[in-house]
Formats: structure tokens, sequence, C-alpha cells
């Protein structure tokens, strides 16, 4: 169980005039054993967040700290990450067991059958048939790959689990069971988990506590039922106000212009990768 | 996405990478097709050669006949001899070894080269990364024949030095080719997994990186082989390649060019061989190429462009009434619609639904579901190689396959069909990033619509165009025309490709996942403005609108009625207001049960539907949802249920209604609420769950 902090963290896209700052000035902490869910539309940051904290990206600014130890940007990491697109987070030409294994530390005394057995163990942990190690990812459905991409992270022996939108490429019907065993897990194994996702539904059922990020910035935290049933600031109000609700219906717009001002006023841009 | 990796490191080698299963497949895939055969073959030929030919003839190539120098054909001497009277054809075939194996020579050395400043980038870090790329970028903009002359200079006449300048020369575009390819790969996810998992630099190259880049490479690298051996005879005929004694093709050529007009053969024979030689190695080339890549388009991925064609006509044809005895207010019939594609899949099976003018239907499916073809068939999108069928397909009474007519209207030509489609039906998709042309002006892509279709001037079409942005609700219309696509933010992308849907004054809109890519906020407005448009509060009348979504909860918001699809087909047909509580089919309920909402219970595990999706390529006999159906039995493995309507107008295909209602809607109970649903065996015949 550890705890996962970010102190004043800020990160920068490109340099002098045109730098654009993604993440900007954010303190968060990932309590011991418990997952937060951190929510935000595109642009938002979150993903950064996420990218920084495994490093992937060097904040401009700010600490990323595991149990007070700042976190290695090199070598393996004590924080694993799983992606969102499973048809791109898997290598097309490793079978499933070989990437499960290749996430294992390399000890001196851990052998290569061995890891074998671990990825097979660690197949099984996440609700998969033995025989899914000798199968190449073209040979597993969406969700499927996700359970293996989360058997790779759990290969590395992480202290956090950091989800990027997990489930947003997976059907409906597959999303309830990846889910499910999401949670099991994190209880089983006390994990601390930084659980990220624009479905403010999914992030109820999964967290403990709320972080909900505007360009940038926390605007809002707190427990996640406190923050998610009665939210204090106004974007965190207009984002649940804008999830659909069955048997809810939505009308034809009132003619006051002023969704469109929402919209540009926002400033709310589309951008590929970045989140 | 910038990655940043600290200079320093050893420069990387790269490996031969042992075949694995993908690799061999795609070899064997290449040799079965005729081209590979042949190119195959021919290309074993001229390695055999090159390596027995010398054993062989070597004592006849260069033993001298003083009585016949300078012939011509002869029966002797097939192709006459030199000016020493040696053997021409023999000194050709012996000429094999030397000028193939410097071609090969002088690829490797360039594929070599070529992948070692390509992949420094990745090894080295950023800053000297980008500095061996601008080296690279420099040396690709010279012509490779000054290259290759420049170098031989340096390295000086003789097959040594000729070898270093081509292979030197070829370096730079591969190492270009090399450079594009693993930037692609390294931007990919995977690759971001294995660092975090700590992979080092250089087995992330050798491991993830060259074996996914190996094939596109492996083709080239064939094909400049056939390069390097034209570029080897160039240089050798210009006399700065392979020196006498030694000769090669190219030496060869230059030789018997002085007689070309007394002795053509002398001259043409080489030639012949550098050709044959050349082609054999492009073939193969080709014959790999062809192996890689060109396969069928999947179903999930088919967006075409407008179709240009009007459909074949067809078998099946609806007996039903004439359509002019329908409801006036009927703008779209659909009857018994199938999309199918070679090879057996058949992702649409016979659906059929109507839309009256002012009603808003939605479709639900999940992948495979079979939604967006329906779509996409309907607005006649679908070309080659779909195979697009109805028994009914009209818009507003008028039949759009293009077959003899039932109507009034008469048969419509295929551009009379684009005409009408055009001005009648608007079509809003999901991804506003690739829905409009990123070099085109936003305003000209709306005016286009009007230039096309309705026979606007282009200032006529762009004073619409600009009226259309300012009624999708867009600020300064005016100014957002100008602009790019890639300057309006996703939702505001979104409006404008309403707006374009809305250019003319279209009786249906059909929106394919209009708002799946939008944020949740965004999303919120981008319906309420479909709904304005759709009640024509602008003033154009009310439209009907075909919502897809996979989004069921969204479609309830939306559309006063629902079409649930699995498998290619409907299987049930409900208002909005009943999905809550009276849906009636195993499927429906399941996937009502799984969607998360914020008043889910967070004690119980998630509701799971068991099994997998249907694959429209391997359908079973009866209905397709049996296997994951809680309720099923044997009647459901065999018989495929029908749509069968109830008094109030809903249908639902399903032998156990009545069961369903009755009994447990928890269909996941007997599968662990975290085990893959999808490795569960299928449900026996007897319809236990898995």
């Amino acid at each position: 169980m550890s705890e996962l902090r970010f102190d004043g963290v800020t990160v920068r896209y490109g340099t002098g005039r045109h730098a654009h700052v993604a993440v900007d000035d954010v303190d968060l902490v990932v309590p011991p054993g418990q997952v937060v869910g951190l929510v935000g539309e595109s642009g938002s940051g979150k993903s950064t967040l996420a990218r920084a904290a495994v490093g992937l990206v060097a904040p401009a600014a700010g600490r990323i700290v595991l149990d007070g130890k700042p976190v290695p940007r090199r070598g393996r990491r004590p924080l694993q990450m799983v992606f969102q697109d499973p048809y791109a987070s898997l290598d097309p030409r490793m079978t499933a067991g070989e990437s499960i294994a290749e996430a294992i530390p390399r000890g001196g005394d851990v052998r290569r059958a061995s890891r074998r057995d671990e990825a097979a163990r660690l197949t099984g942990l996440v609700g998969l048939p033995a025989g899914t190690v000798d199968k190449f990812p073209a040979e597993l459905s969406g969700g499927q790959r996700q359970r293996i991409a989360l058997a790779r992270a759990l290969a590395g022996r992480p202290d956090v689990i950091i989800a990027d939108e997990i489930t947003s490429a997976l059907d409906v019907s597959t999303q309830g069971a990846v889910l499910n065993l999401v949670r099991d897990l994190q209880r089983e194994l006390s994990l601390s988990m930084l659980f990220i996702s624009h479905n403010l539904a999914v992030v109820r059922y999964v967290a403990d506590h709320v972080a909900v990020m505007y360009q940038g910035r926390i605007v809002e935290r707190g427990p996640a039922e406190r923050v998610l049933l009665n939210p204090e600031q106004p974007y965190t109000r207009r984002l649940l106000a804008a999830v659909p609700r069955p048997g809810t219906r939505i009308g034809p717009v009132a003619d006051t212009g002023a969704d469109a001002t929402d919209d540009e006023d926002a400033g709310l841009r589309l951008r590929g990768t970045v989140t | 996405m910038p990655r940043s990796y600290p200079p320093g490191g050893r420069p990387p080698v790269p490996p031969a990478r042992p075949a694995r299963g993908g690799r061999k497949r795609f070899l064997r895939r290449a040799l079965r097709s005729p081209l590979g055969i042949s190119s195959g073959i021919l290309l074993a030929l001229i390695l055999l050669l090159a390596v027995f030919a010398p054993i062989l003839w070597s004592a006849k190539a260069s033993a001298i006949d003083v009585v016949n120098l300078l012939q011509g054909p002869s029966a002797r001497h097939w192709l006459g001899t030199n000016d020493l009277g040696q053997d021409v054809f023999y000194r050709i075939l012996v000429a094999t070894r030397l000028s193939v194996g410097l071609a090969l020579a002088a690829t490797a050395i360039g594929v070599g080269s070529g992948l070692v400043l390509g992949t420094a980038p990745l090894i080295v870090g950023r800053r000297a990364g980008r500095a061996i790329t601008s080296v690279i970028n420099v040396a690709v903009a010279f012509p490779a024949l000054l290259l290759a002359l420049f170098f031989a200079v340096i390295f000086g006449i003789g097959a040594e030095g000729a070898l270093l300048a081509i292979g030197l020369a070829s370096a730079p575009a591969f190492a270009r080719l090399v450079r594009t390819l693993s930037a692609s790969v390294s931007g990919l996810d995977y690759i971001a997994a294995a660092r975090i998992a700590g992979v080092s630099r250089l087995r992330l190259l050798t491991r993830h990186v060259l074996p996914n880049i190996g094939e596109p490479l492996i083709v080239n690298a064939t094909i400049a082989a056939g390069d390097a051996l034209l570029s080897f005879a160039g240089l050798s005929f210009l006399g700065l390649g392979v020196q006498a004694p030694s000769y090669d093709w190219g030496q060869l050529l230059n030789d018997g060019l002085q007689g070309i007009y007394t002795r053509p053969a002398a001259a043409v024979a080489p030639g012949v061989a550098v050709v044959l030689a050349g082609l054999a190695f492009n073939l193969f080339g080709e014959a790999l190429a062809v192996g890689l890549g060109v396969s069928s388009p999947r179903i999930g991925r088919l967006r075409s462009a407008l179709a240009a064609s009007a459909a074949r006509a067809n078998a099946t044809t609806d007996p039903g009434t004439s359509s002019r005895t329908e409801a006036a207010d009927c703008v779209l019939r659909v009857s018994n619609l199938e999309v199918s594609f070679p090879g057996g899949v058949h992702p649409v099976r016979g659906v059929s639904f109507t839309l009256k003018r002012g009603e808003a239907v939605g479709v639900v499916g999940e992948s495979g579901s079979g939604k967006s073809l329906t779509a996409l068939a309907v607005s006649r999108l679908l070309e080659d190689p779909a195979d697009v069928s109805a028994g009914r397909l009209e818009l507003l009474g008028r039949d759009l396959l293009g077959r003899e007519p039932r109507g009034s209207a008469g048969v419509m030509s295929g551009r009379e069909m684009r005409r009408f489609l055009g001005t009648k039906a608007g079509l809003v998709f999901q991804d506003p990033m690739t829905s409009f042309n990123p070099v085109k002006r936003v305003g000209a892509q709306l005016a286009e619509v009007a230039t096309e279709h309705h026979g606007l001037t282009r200032r006529q079409a762009g004073e619409r165009a600009v009226d259309r942005l300012r009624a999708v609700r867009i600020p300064r219309p005016e100014h957002r025309a100008r602009q790019f696509p890639h300057e309006l933010s996703g939702g505001m992308r979104q409006r404008a490709m309403i707006g374009m849907a809305v250019m003319g004054e279209p009786a249906l809109v059909i929106a394919d996942e209009p708002t799946t890519a939008l944020d949740v906020t965004v999303q919120r407005q981008v319906l309420r403005l479909l709904k304005s448009i759709q009640a024509g509060a602008d003033g154009s009348g009310a439209m009907a609108l075909l919502f897809i979504s996979h989004d069921i909860t969204v479609v309830g918001q939306v559309c006063d009625r629902v079409l649930v699809m699995y498998a290619g087909k409907i299987v049930e047909n409900l208002p909005t207001a009943d999905l809550a509580d009276h849906a009636r089919h195993p499927y429906t309920r399941a996937l009502l049960a799984a969607v998360p909402s914020m008043e889910t219970s967070r004690e119980l595990p998630l509701a799971v539907i068991p099994g997998r999706p249907a694959d429209p390529a391997d359908l079973p006999a009866g209905c397709a949802f049996a296997a994951r159906c809680a309720f099923a039995d044997a009647k459901c493995h065999q018989a495929d249920p029908g749509l069968v309507p109830d008094d109030a107008g809903r249908e639902v295909a399903c032998w156990h209604v009545d069961r369903v209602l009755a009994g447990d809607p928890a269909a996941a109970a007997s599968v662990a609420p975290t085990a893959d649903p999808e490795s569960a065996n299928r449900a026996s015949v007897s319809g236990e769950p898995a």
C-alpha cells in the first residue's frame, strides 16, 4: 500500500510563447489502498497528469512522490499504467504471455520458466483461461486485451496503478466485467489506483475519492459520494447536469443562443492523444 | 507528443530477426499468387545461376578463340564473340555472380546503414536525434546517382569503390523510410507500456520497433536490390564500376556497345540480362507487398465516399402494395434490407422499418450489430464490394435502388439519385475531424453541397452556408466560415457538420454516432441543437431523424422510438417511453441493465452479458442471441424468430417473450462477475447458460 502525491505539478508542451500548459500547478493525493477518480473533459489535462506520473513526460515544475520518494523516470517504475486503446496497447508481434512476462521485474533468481508461470498465474487472475498466454492480440477481443493489459500492469508489481480511460473503447456488455474485475483486484491486492475517465457513472462506481479537472487545474475534490451528489463548484455542477440520465428527455434548445456561447467559452478543443 | 530520451547510450546494432509466425505466413501468402510464383521462380533461377554459373562455365567464358574474333551469333557462339574471341553468351552467364552479388552487397550496405541512421534517433535522445534526422533529410534531397558518382570519385574507380558508392547513395532514402516507420510505431501505447515496464531502449528497438516495421522494409529492400543492379550496370557502363579483367553485365554492355550496329547481340544481350534480373527482384518485392497488405475491407472500418453508381437490380422484390397508396407523410420506407460482403459475411440481414415525417427513431446496437452499415446502405454510400439489396428502399416515395418503377416517378439516373439524396437527406457523421477536408475552409465545404446539388452560384451558396452556420448557433458565422476545420473546437465542428446536413431542406437527417466523440457537456448542446433542427424551429419544416448510437441512454433522450439491433437484425422496436419498464427482448433488457448510471448500486457487481457479440462471418442457424440468452432453449438455437408486431405497434423478435416477462432478468447469474464472459463456453443446446 503506497501513497502517491502530486505536489504543484505543472506540465508544459512546447516552449516559449506558444507553450501550452496542460497541467497547471496540481496538488493531488492518492491515499494508500484507495481509488481516486479523475474526471474531466478533453483538454483538462488528466491524461497528461497520468503520463507525468509514470514518467513518460517530464513535469516543468513540481514533484511526483511515491511514499516520500520521487518517482524514477528510468528503468522499471513502481507505477504501472493501463491504456485506453486496447488495440494499440499490446505489441501485435508478441503473444499475450510474452507481453506480460516482459513486465515482470528481472531479478537474479527469476528464470524464464518461472516467468512463464507467473504470466500464466496473472492471466488466471484477470479471469482469462490458461490458453490465452499463447494467443496473439489479433485473436483476442477488446475486453480480453484490456484484461491482458491489466495483467501486464500487475506483473510489474506496482504500488500504484493508473487506469487511463480503460473502458471507454469497450462495448457496454464487456465494460461491466472489466470494471468488476478492476474493483475486485484493487480490493484484494490493496492497490492504490488513479482511475481516469470522462464517464461520471463509471467513476462513481469505482472510486472512493473524486477530483475534477478543468483546463489543467483541479477545480473540486472530495469523497466520491459528496462530489457527485452535492457538487459545490459550478463546473462540476454543469458536468453532472450534462450526464445523460435514463428516463429524461432532451428537447429543442431555447432561443437564447446561450449554448453556443458556452461552447466557445469553455474553449474545449478535441485534441488527438492529449486529454 | 514529444518523448524525451536522455542523451547518450550505445549505438544500436540492427540484428537479424528470426521469422515469427506472422512473418512466415506473410511469405507463404505472397508466394501463392501468380505474381509471386513467377517472380519467385525467376529469382531462384537467377540466384542459382549466380552460384553455379562460374563453377560450370568459367573456363568456357574465358576461353580465347583466336579464329573467331568479333563474330556475330553463330552455331558455335550463340551470341557471338568479343574482341578477344571469348564467347559472349557464357560471359553473360558467368557475369551473373558478380552483378547480382554486387547488387545484393550494395543493398545490404544501403539497408544496413539506413537502419542504423534511421533508428539512431530512438536511442540517442531528442536533440541528437533531431540532428541526425536533419542530416538524413538533407541527404535525401540529393539525387542518388549524383551521390553515387560523388562517392565513386572519393572511393576510387573499381568494383569496391562502386559498391560503397551505390550502397551509401541508397542509404538516405532507406534511413528516411526507417525513421518514418519507427516514429509512427514509437508513438503507440505498447511502446509506452514497455518503457514503463523498464525495458531498455535497445531492447525496445529490437524487440518492439523493428519487428513491427519489418514487412515494409523487406519489400523496399527487394525493390532496392533491383535498383542497385541497374545502378551498378550504369556505373560499369560508364567505366567507373567493375574494371577489366573482371566483368559484370555493365562492363559487357560497355564492350558490346562499340559494335552495336554490326553485332547487336553482344550489346543487347547483357541489357536483357540486366532487365530480367531487375524485373525478378522488383516483381518479387511486389509479390511480397501483395502478401503484406491489401486485404478486403473490414466491416467495422468501412466508410466510403459518396457513391456514384446506381444500385444493381435486385432479385427479391417486396410483394407489398404500391407505394402510391402509402401514407403521404412516410419519409423513409425500408423493407428487408440486406448488406453482404464477399466471403459469406452478412452484417445486415433483413432490416425493415419506416420513418414518418417529424419522427425521431433511434437505432441502438453494439459493434457488429450492423447499425452503421444500415445507415450507410440507406444513404446509398456503400460501394463495391458491399452488396446492398432490399425488398424496398424508398425515400419520399422514390425508389433508391434504381429498379423498375412502381410509383409514378420513374427510375432515377445516377446523377438524379445523387441530387435527390443530396437535397432530401442530410448526413451527420461521427468524427467531425475526419469528415471534414482539413485543407478546405469550412464555409467552402458547406457551399459545395449547394453548388453541387442545388444549382446555386458560388456566391449564393456561400451566403447560404453562412446562414446555415448561424442556424446551428455558431457565433460569428462569417468569420468561422473562412476558417479551417482544425481551428474549430470539436463541438463546433459537429455543429458545422449538422449545418452541412441541412444545407438543403432535407426531409430526413441520418446521424451516425454524432456525439460519441464529444465531451458530455458539448454532447448535450449538440443533441439539443439536433432536436431544434429536427423540430424545424428555423422554419424549414419538421424533419425525420434517424439517430444511430451505441448509447441507449442518449437514444432514449433524443428519440421517440427505438430499434434495437443485434447481429444484423432488428430484435425489438418500441417507443422510448417503454424502454425503462416494458422492454421485452432479452438483449434489450440485458443492455439496459449493463449500463452503469448515477444510481447504480455500488455494492453489487455490474451486470454482465455473457458470451461474445455475434461474428457476422459466422452466424448460427437460430436466434443469434441464443448463445448468450438465459431464456434460450432448443427451439431458439434452431429457428430464428421474426419480428412480431403487437396491437400497440411494438415489435419483438423472440420465441419466449412471456418467459422473459415472467422470469428473472438477471441473465448473468451463472457467470462469475469478474470472469471474462467471452471465454466462457457457448451455451449448450439444452439452453443452459454457460
